[in-house]
């Protein structure tokens, strides 16, 4: 019972972080109907980032961490809004293949530059925050656990709150409906999809500096893995819908942990994607997701 | 993001340099340069390809480090034959499949004579078929006893598998009286695979059974699922046969979980990066090696000497093996009296009693060495020598 309890727990703060991932890849999937792979390495930027400001702040102090959380949160955010701006917004009114073709490339751009201005070698990263393990019972529970799973629930509420109670989020809601429409009543698409596209990127880094704190070895490809698997989660939950993102990101990394830690662990990953795929056999729109036949 | 990588084959400093410091080596030693310098004889040219980028970078920069020392050390002695050294490094960004395009381009392009590298044993595998092929001596600092039965043009310069196995399975046994064992293997690396068997071979034999087995592929960095399940399991001392990165992260995840068993490990380990991520949490944590900054060794006592008074750091096993390599195909190429591939394989399958800097030299019968094995406990901060063991 307590192995159980201890994997349900690590799975969860494996999954909490894909989920983080995940509500990027959705969010641009609903405003812009296209899948920006170069998601994934604004995750990895995210973690570098976090790495450079780690050294300028004392480590391990919850202020020093926090300051470090927020800095990569803000540069990714602008890093998105620019890839939007420079990238995809000359291409938005072009076939949807072209943009997803670039975007591949912005992938690798951000990979191969990462490795030229990082450096290929993987790097440690700081101790940002204060650790300390708790027991409960045979339980054992880091802070870095903890703290992943509270600041990705917190990261989700106000994501949830933004696109639910705010003025911005109704655009973006109205833009994800119908563009042509949300422009005709007065919505500026275009700072909608530079917004969207930060926000998305700015969940990105808090997640990449999660990923980092929880694993710290941190290098330019590191985003590969965590971005395939929280596509998959996006996918999994119904892509373009919020909460089914973060419940398809708990959900991989919870099967995913529970198959690691059994005899089959080598193949974990073979049997997470064969789930996701039984999965859309029988809801080919996700867990949450609504399938809406095209009209032709 | 899944699009295949590109592929970037660097070309490194090699020719440009060594050039460089030929010249430099000569003015290091007046009484040879007159001569050498008018007549300025034709190189030696010999490959190597090292992991200078990516995962296992630590290594193969040492192993640069190491190689181009000593080169230049033979070349200040008046080089072979009469002729210098000239080593020409290619990158292989520790990654599967990129060794082959570097020995192909070093053997056909360079027309190099030897091939020098690496220490994974993976990545030697997959260099070994090319130069036997090509009928080019290769010399290896790598464990696994495949990489030697490739053929008779492959040598290597560190202690085989199933001695370490068996160092650490006997370790655990009498030293730290353990009585279960866990295994945490890497199933994509062959190194890994390899030492994991042989150890779990000698602990069978002598009692002491693997009550469980989880795996892991590189580049991993989430081990609580199968530390979890190795918890459960409840054991005395877990082997983990893999590299330095991954060993760091399992060893700190271990102690979060609660996991305070003394953790043991292969040459793999290491690597400033395992103490960097590891840090504290190390402590009760062994690892085999075919070298220690403390041994007493007087070549190897030297060699720390010159190597950190150059670059102002500790060499570690793989800068020892690089060295070697150069220092067994120098002395090859002497006493076959001629650079032809095939009379420098038949010097180097008789290699005896050659001093190295990790330790003495012997090419046996399958072309593998006899050496000590150095098994290092982490203490206050760093890995000291806690035994020596001879073969």
């Amino acid at each position: 019972m307590s192995e159980f309890l201890q994997q349900l727990l690590n799975g969860l703060s494996l999954g909490a972080i894909y989920a983080l991932i995940a509500l990027g890849y959705t969010m641009v999937y609903g405003v812009l109907r296209f899948i920006n792979f170069a998601h994934s390495d604004v995750f990895m930027v995210g973690a570098f980032i976090g790495y450079y400001l780690g050294k300028l702040v004392p480590e391990g102090t919850l202020w020093g961490g926090l300051l470090v959380l927020s800095g990569a949160m803000i540069g990714c955010a602008l890093l998105g809004m620019f890839i939007e701006r420079v990238v995809y917004r000359p291409l938005r009114h072009g076939p949807t293949l072209n943009v997803l073709i670039t975007a591949i490339g912005v992938s690798l751009l951000l990979e191969y530059t990462g490795q030229i201005v990082f450096g290929a070698a993987p790097r440690t990263f700081p101790q940002i925050f204060p650790t300390a393990n708790y027991h409960v019972g045979s339980l054992t529970i880091s802070s870095n656990q903890v703290f992943v799973i509270g600041v990705a629930i917190l990261l989700m509420i106000a994501l949830q709150l933004i696109v639910f109670k705010t003025k911005i989020g109704t655009a973006m809601r109205a833009v994800s409906l119908n563009p042509k429409a949300a422009q005709l009543v007065g919505v500026n698409n275009n700072v909608v999809i530079s917004f969207t596209f930060g926000l998305g990127s700015a969940l990105a880094a808090a997640g990449g500096i999660l990923y980092a704190m929880n694993y710290p070895s941190i290098d330019p490809l590191m985003g590969v893995m965590p971005g395939l698997k929280a596509f998959v989660a996006a996918i999994l939950g119904g892509i373009g819908n919020i909460p089914g993102a973060a419940l398809g990101g708990l959900l991989l990394g919870t099967v995913e942990t529970f198959i690691g830690g059994s005899q089959f662990s080598t193949y974990k990953d073979a049997i997470a994607f064969a789930i996701l795929i039984v999965i859309l056999l029988f809801k080919p729109a996700g867990l949450l997701g609504k399938f809406t036949i095209e009209k032709v | 993001m899944i699009a295949p990588r590109l592929h970037v084959l660097r070309y490194l400093r090699g020719v440009k340099n060594a050039g460089f410091r030929f010249a430099a080596a000569l003015a290091a030693a007046p009484c040879a340069s007159v001569a050498a310098a008018a007549a300025a004889p034709e190189p030696i040219k010999i490959g190597v390809y090292a992991s200078l980028t990516g995962k296992e970078a630590v290594w193969g920069q040492s192993a640069e480090k190491a190689t181009r020392l000593a080169v230049d050390d033979v070349n200040a002695a008046g080089g072979v034959l009469g002729r210098p050294l000239l080593a020409i490094i290619e990158d292989n960004q520790s990654k599967p499949g990129e060794s082959v395009t570097a020995v192909r381009k070093l053997i056909s392009r360079d027309k190099v004579i030897a091939i020098l590298g690496e220490a994974s044993s993976g990545r030697s595998l997959e260099a070994a078929p090319i130069c036997q092929q090509a009928r080019i001596p290769m010399i290896s600092g790598g464990s696994n006893p495949k990489v030697t039965q490739v053929g008779n043009f492959i040598f290597r310069t560190h202690f085989i598998d199933p001695f370490q196995g068996t160092v650490m399975s006997r370790f655990a046994r009498e030293k730290l009286g353990a009585k279960r064992l866990a295994l945490l293997t890497e199933v994509t690396n062959a190194y890994a695979v390899g030492l994991a068997k042989y150890f779990s071979a000698d602990a069978a034999a002598h009692q002491t059974p693997i009550v469980i087995e989880q795996k892991y592929s590189a580049g991993e960095r989430d081990f609580k699922a199968q530390l979890t399940a190795i918890k459960a399991a409840n054991v005395d001392a877990i082997f983990v046969p893999g590299y330095y990165t991954e060993a760091g992260l399992i060893v700190a995840q271990a102690r979060e979980l609660g996991l305070n068993l003394p953790v043991l490990g292969g040459d793999g380990w290491e690597g400033p990066q395992l103490l960097a991520i590891g840090g504290p949490a190390l402590r009760d944590t062994y690892y085999c090696n075919n070298f220690s900054s403390e041994s007493d060794v007087p070549e190897t006592r030297r060699f720390i000497a010159r190597y950190q008074a150059r670059y102002q750091s500790m060499p570690g096993g793989t800068a020892a093996d690089a060295y070697d390599a150069v220092l067994m195909l120098t002395d090859a190429i002497q006493r076959a009296g001629s650079t032809e591939p095939e009379k420098i394989r038949a010097a180097l399958a008789t290699t005896r009693g050659l001093r190295g800097v990790g330790g003495p030299l012997n090419v046996d019968a399958n072309r593998d060495q006899l050496k000590p094995a150095y098994i290092l406990g982490y203490n206050s901060g760093d890995y000291h020598l806690v035994q020596v063991i001879q073969p």
